[in-house]
């Protein structure tokens, strides 16, 4: 058995270096693994990670019902993880609520941005108050929405609608740092937009994100309007004339198209670069999408449509006629264009197939999964169903082929420790250490999705120095020593050690080299190197710690 | 088991380890540090999201410029010597000026090591950011196949020393991952930050690390571990923790501002560098992008005294540095609804070092009025960026030939700028 893993391993990673895709073109008429790796492969791929017994279960239930359960992520009960989760107060909050008592402070604040960057962190330095409590809660909020994210994914039962939330949340990136309300719109669009749409209809999803917030702020459609060339739906009335400050006023009448929204929205959303639209049409999408704003948080708050900022010309979008004088349709019907384009079924079923399968996924794959897609109206469950059903997923080409991102390092090691949740932002920060910060991804594209760009010398120092702090209890929550079945190693020959720890954390899926290298204690021709290495303070790991540590730096536990 | 050494391009000595006793001996795959010869030096910096050409270099001659930017346009310069306001342009020529924020590139300017390039960037029509800065990156405008980027190629072209053993630290990214421009077949590290590249554990147990990646199968994670610790080892023994900036150079404490730090670190520390990379987010002013203050103005204040800090802190070794900024496009000449500016073409960039012939504000100008725009509204191209880059790779690096640098690329020498 471990000889066959082995060479799975090898053939594997010889595979990764050539730019053949993985798999042939033609699709496979068997899955090509065997049972068990079919259950490691799926519990690597429809979950952040198998924790002790994981296994177990997948075989008891089937591993075909466990992947439909995983599909139908209300049927698995979570109650655990919701009750640890009621320890963040801002996850239940109206975030309108957070944002109008912020309010004040925000104007502060905005006006000392218009000052610019440099002026206005000198101001926070010199005059704390207001500010310094905003900021602070500012901070508090993206700590506590980072720190549950990572609670979900390290504990929750619904796995697979973790994985959708981390793949929908990273194709709609939006960036904490764009300015002072961000933080508070991410409350509503993990909880509200993004996860319960993650394994739902794409257009539901696709229309959730177009009127979000988070979205209408990140890519500045909030600011967009017609051009003063254009006319528009309505003119500003003279109620809302005289609650507006003067240079809004000025500023709305003037007008001003905002293309941003409109570009990223064809570019990166749904038809993918190449997927057939011009500069014309992102300038008319933008047209169409204009009025879709955000109220002030003095008068609710949340999506609004405006038709005095709205562009009421007639629009031609991918060749279809929008008729002129039309309000809020306009962008409805450019939404229903878009998510219901064969580009964008192409675009999105290759996007998840390299998520789930490999990074040069089998174009067969990528087809059927686009034709799917199409055929079922943008069902996201059944696209996926038929990517991680199929004998491409299946295969040994695929088989822990993908590198893991820097959340999926940190959260795997946690899960295969059995770790309990931690309640500190401190694997958050982790994980922004490895170099994905959550949240802190400043370009609408989001992490990168695929092996190389995860790998380079620095990478693998913070991955082998986050194995090092875990298995050294430095992570909270997660404690050698409160995983049940090493307590009746303790005192078991390093090689009973060496094959514990690698059935946990890498599925038993290690190389004759690595199993060796594992298992060579100390030794006592080695020259110690114990001087400094600039005085940072080194862990010293013993017993089956050291096993761990080990492996959690491992090569092997760098792919899932 | 058949063991095999790894097969990523040479540079490193890779040993194929037996699991011996003594295969845990440092001697085995022991650090050795390669003390280069102070070889030439480029040093990229790109500022992401498409900085406004047109408020940087400020075409202050030109009437359209301050018909289409009403409320964010930077003034005219006014007074002389030492009377110069500081709330306009600073004149360089009597045409262009520089944005009061670069004031600290003054200076450079004058003496004739700083080289302003306007007019200047890639020949794709595209406006999105990803894809602009990918083809600056790979260098192949319009050809998304290329998967390498162009200072990767560099590498494989010439390097400081074709004879002795290349240093891990020959191409350095203060990243935290490998930038698009240095991805490809030759070995390149990225790192947040010199201070944590160590591995934090006992000396035994980073060896029995160590061995994991020099055994085994010969991939990706594999050859980038083994890398990564040959790489850990020369920078120890060239200690950047004693590191003191000279010459009175005061480095921002931005992020930006510490990575041009650690840049001199590994410029004086020789171990072998002979590219940098670094970059610099926030330029994407859609919004509020403000005048002679404000957001861009912010911006700006940072990178300009953090490259002078850089400059003077390397001091004479300058003579063997080039600094090269870039921008993926710029912005639209007219401003937008929001008081700032969206997508546009052409852009403009920095060449600043020892050997460089500044002083002078390079590039055809192309002029702003409505029928000298691209498409109506951007600034027009007359550089191709590949010019500059492969005038730089080869006049100061020393490229023997820049075709397998910029593939595809008709320019010809004669057409270069004569920038350096």
């Amino acid at each position: 058995m471990r000889s066959t893993a082995s060479a799975l391993v090898v053939a594997v990673g010889l595979q990764f270096g050539s730019t053949q895709p993985v798999a042939s073109q033609t699709p496979l008429d068997h899955r090509e693994l065997a049972a068990d790796q079919q259950v490691i492969h799926a519990l690597n791929r429809l979950t952040f990670g198998a924790k002790p017994g994981d296994a177990e279960r997948v075989r008891e239930i089937g591993i075909d019902a466990w992947v439909d359960l995983q599909l139908h992520p209300d049927r698995i009960p979570d109650g655990d993880i919701e009750r640890f989760l009621s320890r963040y107060s801002v996850l239940k909050a109206d975030q309108n609520e957070l944002l109008r008592a912020y309010s004040g402070a925000q104007r502060e604040r905005r006006e000392a941005r218009e000052l610019g960057d440099t002026v206005e962190r000198q101001r926070r330095r010199n005059a704390p108050g207001a500010m310094q409590d905003a900021a602070t809660s500012r901070r508090a909020v993206i700590t506590q929405v980072q720190s549950a994210r990572v609670a979900r994914a390290v504990a929750g039962n619904r796995q697979l609608q973790e994985v959708m939330t981390d793949f929908w949340m990273n194709h709609f990136s939006v960036f904490a740092q764009k300015g002072p309300p961000q933080p508070y719109y991410l409350i509503e669009y993990e909880r509200d937009v993004i996860r319960p749409n993650s394994l739902g209809k794409f257009r539901d999803l696709l229309g959730a994100v177009a009127a979000s917030p988070a979205m209408l702020f990140y890519l500045d459609n909030a600011r967009s309007m017609g051009d003063t060339s254009r006319p528009r739906l309505a003119t500003v009335n003279r109620r809302r004339a005289r609650a507006l400050p003067g240079e809004q006023l000025a500023r709305l009448r003037q007008g001003g198209l905002n293309e941003n929204y409109g570009r990223e929205l064809l570019e990166l959303h749904t038809l993918g670069v190449d997927g057939g639209y011009t500069q014309q049409d992102v300038i008319d999408v933008a047209r169409a999408l204009t009025g879709w704003t955000i109220r002030s948080p003095a008068t609710g708050g949340g999506f609004v449509f405006r038709p005095e900022m709205h562009d009421a010309g007639e629009k031609t979008v991918l060749g279809r006629k929008l008729r002129g004088g039309r309000g809020i349709e306009d962008g409805q019907e450019v939404l229903d264009i878009l998510a219901r384009h064969s580009s964008t079924a192409r675009y999105i079923a290759r996007k998840l197939a390299i998520r789930f399968v490999s990074d040069s996924p089998p174009q067969a794959l990528v087809d059927r999964a686009a034709q799917v897609f199409l055929r079922t109206d943008g069902d996201i469950r059944e696209v996926v169903r038929a990517i991680v059903t199929s004998n491409e997923f299946y295969s040994t080409a695929a088989y822990r082929s993908k590198v893991k991102s820097p959340f999926e390092v940190v959260v795997s090691a946690l899960r295969a420790m059995n770790a309990v949740p931690d309640e500190t932002p401190r694997t958050a920060q982790a994980i922004a250490l490895l170099g994905q910060p959550i949240y802190g991804h400043q370009a609408p594209n989001g992490y990168p999705e695929t092996g190389e760009a995860w790998m380079n010398a620095g990478a693998i120092l913070n991955r082998i120095n986050f194995g090092i702090a875990a298995a050294s209890s430095r992570i909270p929550g997660a404690d050698v020593d409160a995983i049940p079945s090493f307590a009746a190693l303790k005192n078991a020959p390093r090689e009973k050690q060496v094959d514990a720890v690698a059935s946990l954390l890498l599925g038993g899926s290690i190389s004759p080299e690595t199993r060796a290298v594992l298992i060579s204690g100390e030794n006592p021709l080695l020259t110690r190197s114990d001087e400094g290495t600039m005085g940072r303070r080194k862990a010293q790991l013993t017993g089956i710690a050291q096993v761990v540590g080990l492996a959690l730096g491992s090569p092997e536990f760098q792919r899932r | 088991m058949e063991r095999r050494a790894f097969v990523k391009s040479g540079a490193l000595a890779l040993v194929t380890l037996g699991i011996s006793p003594g295969f845990l001996r440092r001697t085995a795959f022991g650090a050795e540090l390669v003390r280069a010869p102070k070889g030439k030096i480029l040093i990229c910096l790109f500022q992401r999201g498409a900085a406004d050409a047109l408020n940087m270099i400020v075409p202050h001659s030109e009437k359209a410029y301050y018909s289409m930017r009403p409320s964010i346009a930077i003034p005219r310069p006014t007074g002389s010597g030492r009377s110069v306001s500081v709330d306009a342009a600073i004149d360089l020529d009597g045409f262009f000026g520089l944005h009061p924020s670069l004031a600290p590139f003054k200076p450079l300017y004058d003496r004739g090591m700083l080289a302003p390039v306007h007019a200047v960037g890639s020949p794709s029509a595209t406006r999105s950011h990803f894809d602009a800065q990918d083809y600056m990156e790979s260098g192949t405008p319009d050809i998304k196949g290329t998967t390498d980027g162009w200072l990767n190629r560099y590498l494989a072209v010439k390097g400081t020393c074709d004879e002795c053993r290349v240093s891990p630290f020959r191409a350095v990214a203060l990243t935290p991952q490998t930038p698009r421009i240095m991805e490809g077949a030759n070995e390149v590290v990225a790192m947040n930050n010199l201070d944590q590249f160590t591995v934090r554990t006992s000396g035994s147990q980073a060896e029995r690390l160590e061995a994991l990646y020099r055994t085994g199968s010969a991939d990706l994670v594999h050859g980038t571990g083994a890398e990564m610790f040959e790489a850990v080892k020369m920078l120890k023994a060239a200690d950047p923790r004693q590191y003191r900036p000279r010459n009175g150079a005061e480095y921002p404490r931005s992020q930006f501002g510490q990575r041009l730090l650690q840049i001199a670190q590994l410029v004086k520390a020789d171990v072998g560098m002979e590219i940098a990379f670094a970059d610099v987010g926030g330029w994407d002013t859609h919004v509020n992008q403000g005048s002679v203050n404000g957001q861009l103005a912010g911006r700006l204040t940072d990178f300009s005294a953090s490259i002078a800090a850089l400059v003077t802190d390397l001091g004479d070794r300058m003579s063997d540095v080039v600094i090269l900024t870039m921008s993926e496009f710029g912005r639209m000449a007219r401003e937008n609804g929001s008081r700032g500016t969206d997508h546009g073409h052409a852009g403009a960039l920095f060449v600043i070092g020892g050997d460089v012939k500044g002083g002078k504000v390079h590039g055809r100008w192309p002029g702003l009025e409505r029928e000298q725009l691209y498409e109506g509204r951007d600034l027009a191209l007359t550089t191709d960026f590949r010019s500059v880059f492969a005038e730089v790779t080869s006049r100061h690096l020393g490229a023997a030939s820049t075709s397998k640098i910029f593939p595809g690329y008709a320019g010809i020498a004669s057409d270069w700028l004569g920038l350096v």
